[in-house]
């Protein structure tokens, strides 16, 4: 049965802004589903307010509204497009499927004739009801928490009153956990249940007794209008009941299930979706399982739509569930569409992995000071790494090393917790950091039974790590000359990092590799396929790991290396690994558009990247995926294995610029801008001596690395000074101080966080106006591709201001002087590709802030303001394929464009919503205006000044 | 349990090739049989000890093995069935309260011989490039040549009977006796939860051995017949082939699963064929071309029906097909209550989506009383 005919034109609707729980997976998700329905010929039609996007390119869609997501667009374009047969609002997470909700109360699909696809708004309905929710799985046979709902204070005591504490609390109709929370104490649970009334947009709660300590697992499943069920993957989450599964470790596949518990759990699953309602689409169900004999499961909740975890599971098992999804909803079965991996099975299976992959989130407190480190039901982590491995140890590992937080993996790197008080209290009270504490305690000696009394992690996890530590004590026991050859294999394939073994042995990384190398212990690459080997697959979706040797009949040894290595010529992208504040999504879209620009020229593309969630790391963004953290020694290796014409690292944000020193030291060629350049551009004092060649003006500023140094600086700079550390990201540590108190503290407190660090000092310009501008550079010539004004003035993160494009109030004087500043320093610094520069205006003078020769998070907003491919032009000139002079630029933008940044604030009640020169926000989203008489531009005018803090 | 070494070992395959790895616990040992692969991720105990994969040497493709333990109850005979374990991470810990014993344990109970630390995805390309072989595991990585010798000695899995090692010797009665429907089941390898379902739904079934006669099983006057699964090649099963056809004259319900399938197949002419590689996991697709539903299935069989001899077969159906790769994977006699499957619809391990093949058997069996 082929596809319905009667769909020609279907409506998307993408997820917004990224906020905390609703991230850049659903642009994944939302340009999967975009690309399986164009392949199917029907016309695709998109809003999606955010401009940092893939799925916002012009390539994606036939149509793309970067648009508010509001009815009132909604119904413009519906208006413009009366052909839209359909709207799929399954991919954008929460924000699409409440703004159908709200679109269908008021009529709107009707009045248009439009049919929702993908899933029906009863299910929506009933399993955002929890109320509903729960009648259904009772009258279907499927265990539920005891639970019940208020929607008012006085029935919530009640309730509480009833089950006795702890309790959860979770407010109806609300994103990743928003206005969830445990509550043990009975004296705190009066604010929390307000708090939760207060925050559903119903004004409803549902309390149930807490089922802390259960085992979390997740399924996400598949089904076709002949309603046949698919299971994806079953997720099992480290880190049991308590924590919200988006802030948990997560493991694929299940660890600890039998297979007895796994087909009732997948029983129930299927039931729950069948009975939900009839929908061909995605479905996500999470389930609590009673750690005891009785292995007890229990439903938590269903999301019909895809998710972060079947990003997740895409990304796990190879199998593109949105993909597959968006071509259920059109109609086709699952048994008629093949298997995207294999491409000679059937779609109509589950997949099996020969492979672990652990999933790790990455919070950044850091950025919230004051708020609540505590991990719960409410989601905080603001992006996710994923390591794939041979066994948990080595996925542990490698998702360890893609955090990018200075650790090398779990022990080994002398950075652990030592005292016994800190560290049980950091086992009570999880945080970001209590994956490697539990390390820490076994190191310690903590018996592992008081380990899981506390945690409440399964046993075999543990045990799994215990065995890490006493790899690590006997490896310890020799040097590097006497270590076995055996033993060393080990290490590695248990994922342990040539920095953590040279620790252990008190050698440098690079003796170990010397060491490995010679003993033939190479990464080998192996294959992401969905059927564990059982079929040949043709996609290239790689992982490393190490594995025992093989002997063929005539005595020649080997190791197996799914990784076939072309004669074409290559080039490497390095992606930006996990998503933060001050390096999200925006450099995604440079790391494909850097790809795909690559394919153009002819090269075969590599793409390295270890988050989860993006376009990226989709295993046909690129001719190969090296699904890999983006850590020194694997990128090394997979170059050898390669060997590439060259790395592009300009576009993956500071976590690609970082390893430009590394590579280059090796004499691997950076594509584009030197690393000479980039480092003269980071140091402060070179790059101040260039600008003061060029006759450019600057801030007065110095360097400071201790207290006393920077308090003498402060005499000759004056207050108010800007403090910020170097090498560091989205302003991080980077704080106004108005006199010596406040600058000596804030110095302090930096040079305990980052030691050794060098610490620069700017005068600040008081009332400056802020301006950047972005440009392609080839060497000879510079082409500005836009200049944007901040609406806020200088002080605010420029991640954190509302911008304007074209600025607003710059006069012609000024900005010639920010057209010539840029094209000198472009050329001055040699850039070849992208630079983004920074600039105070005060009395009609232009400073330079700083210089970045690289993409920067303003250049996706200004490729799709003006509907130029402009990360493409820049790659091409970067590889040496076309001059700037070749491109004939011509920008379209009628009226402004306004980046307008967004916070995720609300997860975080208790911390101060001033902003200042570290930046907070999560994501933005674009607003097109006419003209300044607009209102949006009125309103963020008249408050510019409100939000800035000293 | 401090850290510890592990002894080397390997498993050598019949045309030369040696994949290294480390013994399972600190044992020495050599098995023999023919090297297959599973890809389920779960079920473990359930396949080690299912009867059709007797004389195997069983790969398991999932990244870890032993994690939950072994359960009394979570077996599908009363001892291990495969020849030989091979696996990248065997636990050594595992964690399931319910759990009776560690993997290794269980293993040493039944005196199983296994290795671990293979490149188990090499191992698993390779059998599927260059199809099922007869291979050796061992720590003896000194004696190659010996092995090599020793490993000629082991016949081929083509042309070997092997229902007889693992049938019952003495017919036996399973269910309740009491029980309204009497179902007589020619043992070629059975599975405990086939047992379980079919006493599950009201019949008490009579065990035959592999070689009862169809006298011998209509001697308890049953109102249907079940033909079970098993290990090795049908083509010499003649005995059960024979029964088989003397028991479609009685015109009483007859399901058949896996090997049973197979012999059904035989009895009506249609000939079988040696896979490549066979089936073995339980994420297989089959569509029922009866209802266009598709099914996640459980399968283990390294032999199938031939598709031609079938379509052309003037009193056969093909009533389901495997959606990889387009084999047989049901049949059933027209007009008659007669049918079989190729997979596992008792599951143990694996899905349960054919669980309703039971139901079909048990409304036929009653639709024939009335």
């Amino acid at each position: 049965m082929p596809r319905r005919d009667d769909l020609k034109s279907i409506l998307i609707i993408g997820s917004g802004p990224i906020i905390i729980g609703q991230a850049c997976e659903f642009d994944y998700s939302g340009s999967q589903a975009l690309r399986s329905l164009r392949e199917d010929g029907i016309e695709t039609i998109l809003i999606n307010s955010n401009p940092a996007t893939i799925m916002t390119d012009p390539v994606m869609a036939d149509h793309v509204y970067l648009k508010p997501l509001n009815t009132k667009s909604i119904v413009q374009i519906l208006k413009n497009h009366p052909n839209i047969d359909a709207v799929l609002p399954t991919m954008g997470g929460q924000t699409a499927l409440n703004l159908c909700i709200e679109a269908d109360e008021k009529g709107i699909w009707k009045d248009f004739d439009v049919e929702i696809i993908g899933v029906d708004i009863e299910a929506i309905n009933i399993t955002e009801d929890r109320e509903k929710f729960r009648e259904l799985m009772l009258e279907i046979g499927v265990g539920m928490a005891p639970q019940a709902t208020a929607t008012s204070f006085l029935k919530g005591k009640e309730i509480a009153q009833e089950f006795g504490f702890p309790l959860v609390i979770r407010a109806s109709f609300t994103l990743g956990g928003a206005g969830a929370s445990i509550v043990y104490d009975p004296e705190k649970f009066d604010d929390l249940l307000s708090h939760g009334l207060e925050v559903s947009p119903i004004h409803e709660v549902m309390i149930d007794k807490a089922l802390m300590g259960w085992k979390e697992y997740e399924l996400e499943l598949l089904r076709d209008k002949n309603d046949n069920v698919v299971i994806i993957c079953a997720i099992e989450n480290m880190d049991p009941m308590g924590i919200h599964t988006g802030d948990s470790i997560t493991v694929a596949p299940a660890m600890t299930l039998s297979d007895r518990t796994y087909q009732r759990m997948r029983d129930m699953a299927i039931h729950m979706m069948r009975s939900i309602g009839d929908f061909a689409g995605g479905c996500n169900v999470q389930f609590a399982v009673s750690p005891d004999e009785k292995e007890e499961i229990i439903a938590i909740e269903i999301n019909p739509r895809v998710s972060r975890s079947s990003a997740l599971a895409s990304k796990a098992t190879g199998y593109p569930i949105a993909k597959i999804a968006a071509k259920l909803a059109i109609g086709y079965t699952l048994d008629e569409l093949d298997n995207q991996i294999t491409k000679s099975t059937s779609a109509l299976f589950e997949p099996t992995l020969d492979y672990v992959i652990v999933k790790i989130p990455r919070w950044n407190f850091d950025k919230f000071e004051g708020s609540d480190r505590t991990l719960g039901l409410q989601m905080k982590s603001v992006g996710e790494v994923m390591g794939i491995g041979r066994s948990f140890q080595e996925a542990l590992h490698k998702a360890t090393q893609s955090l990018e937080i200075k650790r090398n993996g779990l022990g080994a790197d002398g950075k652990g917790y030592k005292d016994y008080d800190t560290i049980i209290q950091k086992l009570t009270v999880p945080s970001w950091d209590r994956v490697f504490v539990i390390y820490d305690a076994i190191q310690l000696g903590i018996p592992l039974k008081r380990i899981h009394e506390i945690t409440k992690i399964d046993m075999w996890f543990l045990k799994q790590y215990e065995e890490l530590h006493h790899l690590e004590q006997e490896i310890s026991k020799y040097t590097i000359e006497s270590l076995s050859k055996a033993l060393l294999l080990e290490a590695k394939q248990k994922g342990f990092a040539d920095r953590q073994i040279a620790h252990m042995l008190d050698c440098y990384e690079s003796e170990v590799h010397k060491k490995r190398t010679t003993l033939n212990i190479n990464r080998v690459f192996k294959l992401v396929d969905t059927c564990a080997a059982e079929f040949k697959a043709m996609t290239p979706y790689y992982y490393s790991t190490f594995e025992e040797e093989i002997e063929t009949p005539d005595g020649t040894r080997y190791v197996a290396n799914d990784s076939i290595v072309t004669e074409k010529k290559k080039i490497v992208v390095l992606g930006s690994g996990p998503n933060r504040i001050g390096q999200g999504i925006e450099f995604d879209y440079c790391c494909v558009h850097g790809v795909l620009a690559s394919a153009e020229c002819g090269y075969e593309t590599i793409m390295i990247n270890c988050n989860p969630e993006t376009v990226s790391t989709d295993f046909d963004t690129a001719d190969k995926l090296y699904f890999e953290p983006v850590f020194w020694e694997h990128i090394y290796d997979i170059i050898l294995h390669e060997k590439p014409e060259g790395v592009i690292v300009q576009l993956g944000g500071q976590t690609a610029l970082k390893l430009a020193e590394k590579l280059s030291k090796y004499g691997v060629k950076i594509i584009g801008t030197s690393f000479e350049s980039l480092d003269l551009a980071e140091d402060r004092g070179s790059f101040s001596t260039l600008l003061q060649e060029n006759n450019i003006p600057y801030p007065k500023f110095g360097v400071a690395e201790s207290a006393d140094e920077a308090l003498d600086l402060a005499d000759e700079l004056g207050f108010p000074l800007l403090v910020r550390p170097s090498y560091v990201l989205g302003g991080q540590g980077m704080k106004i101080v108005i006199n010596k108190e406040d600058l000596e503290s804030h110095v302090v407190s930096l040079l305990r966080k980052i030691p050794n660090n060098k610490l620069l000092l700017d005068h600040y310009l008081d009332g400056a106006i802020e301006a950047e501008a972005d440009a392609i550079c080839d060497g000879e010539d510079v082409y500005i591709i836009g200049i944007m004004e901040h609406i806020e003035p200088c002080g605010i993160h420029s991640g954190d201001s509302n911008a304007t494009l074209p600025p607003f109030n710059l006069g012609e004087f000024v900005l010639q002087q920010i057209k010539d500043h840029t094209k000198k320093i472009a050329l001055a610094l040699n850039t070849v590709g992208l630079i983004n520069i920074q600039f105070a205006v005060k009395d009609d003078t232009v400073f330079i802030i700083e210089a970045n020769p690289r993409a920067s998070r303003t250049v996706p907003f200004i490729a799709k303001a003006y509907g130029e491919p402009y990360v493409n032009y820049a790659t091409k000139v970067m590889l040496g394929e076309k001059k700037v002079r070749d491109f004939k630029f011509n920008p379209q933008l009628e009226g402004f464009a306004i980046k307008q940044p967004v916070f995720s604030f609300n997860k975080f009640p208790n911390v101060n919503k001033n902003l200042g020169p570290e930046m907070k926000s999560t994501g933005e989203s674009i607003l097109f205006i006419d003209d300044l008489k607009d209102d949006e531009f009125y309103n963020l005018y008249s408050r510019r000044k409100m939000y800035l803090s000293k | 349990m401090k850290y510890q070494v592990r002894k080397k070992a390997l498993i050598l395959l019949e045309d030369g090739t040696i994949f290294y790895g480390k013994a399972v616990g600190d044992k020495e040992g050599t098995a023999f049989g023919e090297v297959c692969f599973n890809t389920g991720m779960t079920g473990y105990q359930e396949i080690f000890t299912d009867p059709s994969y007797y004389g195997q040497l069983m790969v398991a493709t999932n990244a870890h093995i032993g994690n939950y333990g072994a359960h009394l109850d979570e077996v599908e005979s009363d001892s291990i069935k495969i020849a030989g374990l091979i696996v990248k991470n065997f636990s050594y810990n595992y964690s399931r309260p319910d759990a009776d014993f560690s993997l290794l344990e269980f293993l040493e109970q039944n005196n199983l011989f296994a290795i671990s630390d293979v490149d188990t995805r090499a191992l698993v390309s390779y059998i599927r490039d260059n199809g099922a072989m007869n291979a050796v595991i061992s720590t003896r990585v000194d004696e190659i040549d010996v092995l090599k010798k020793e490993l000629t000695q082991v016949p081929s899995m083509k042309g070997l009977e092997l229902a007889s090692k693992v049938s019952t010797k003495e017919p036996y009665v399973y269910g309740d006796e009491q029980a309204e429907i009497k179902i007589a089941a020619l043992d070629i390898g059975i599975k405990k939860n086939i047992l379980r379902n079919l006493a599950k739904r009201g019949a008490c079934i009579t065990v035959y051995p592999f070689n009862a006669t169809a006298q011998e099983m209509n001697a308890s006057d049953p109102d249907a017949y079940f033909i079970s699964n098993g290990p090795g090649d049908p083509e010499p099963l003649t005995e059960a082939i024979e029964t088989t056809k003397q028991l479609l004259k009685e015109n009483k319900p007859l399901f058949g699963i896996c090997l049973g399938h197979q012999v059904l197949a035989l009895a009506n002419g249609i000939s079988t064929y040696k896979m490549h590689n066979g089936h073995r996991g339980i994420n297989h697709p089959i569509l029922n071309i009866l209802t266009g539903k598709g099914e996640i299935t459980s399968q283990n069989h390294g032999f199938a029906v031939n598709r031609e001899e079938t379509e052309a077969h003037p009193d056969l159906e093909i009533t389901h097909t495997h959606l990889n790769d387009q084999t047989v994977a049901g049949i059933r006699m027209k007009y008659r209550n007669v049918f079989s499957v190729q997979y596992h619809p008792e599951a143990s391990p694996g899905p349960h989506d054919a669980d309703y093949l039971f139901d079909q058997f048990f409304e036929a069996i009653k639709a024939s009383l009335n």
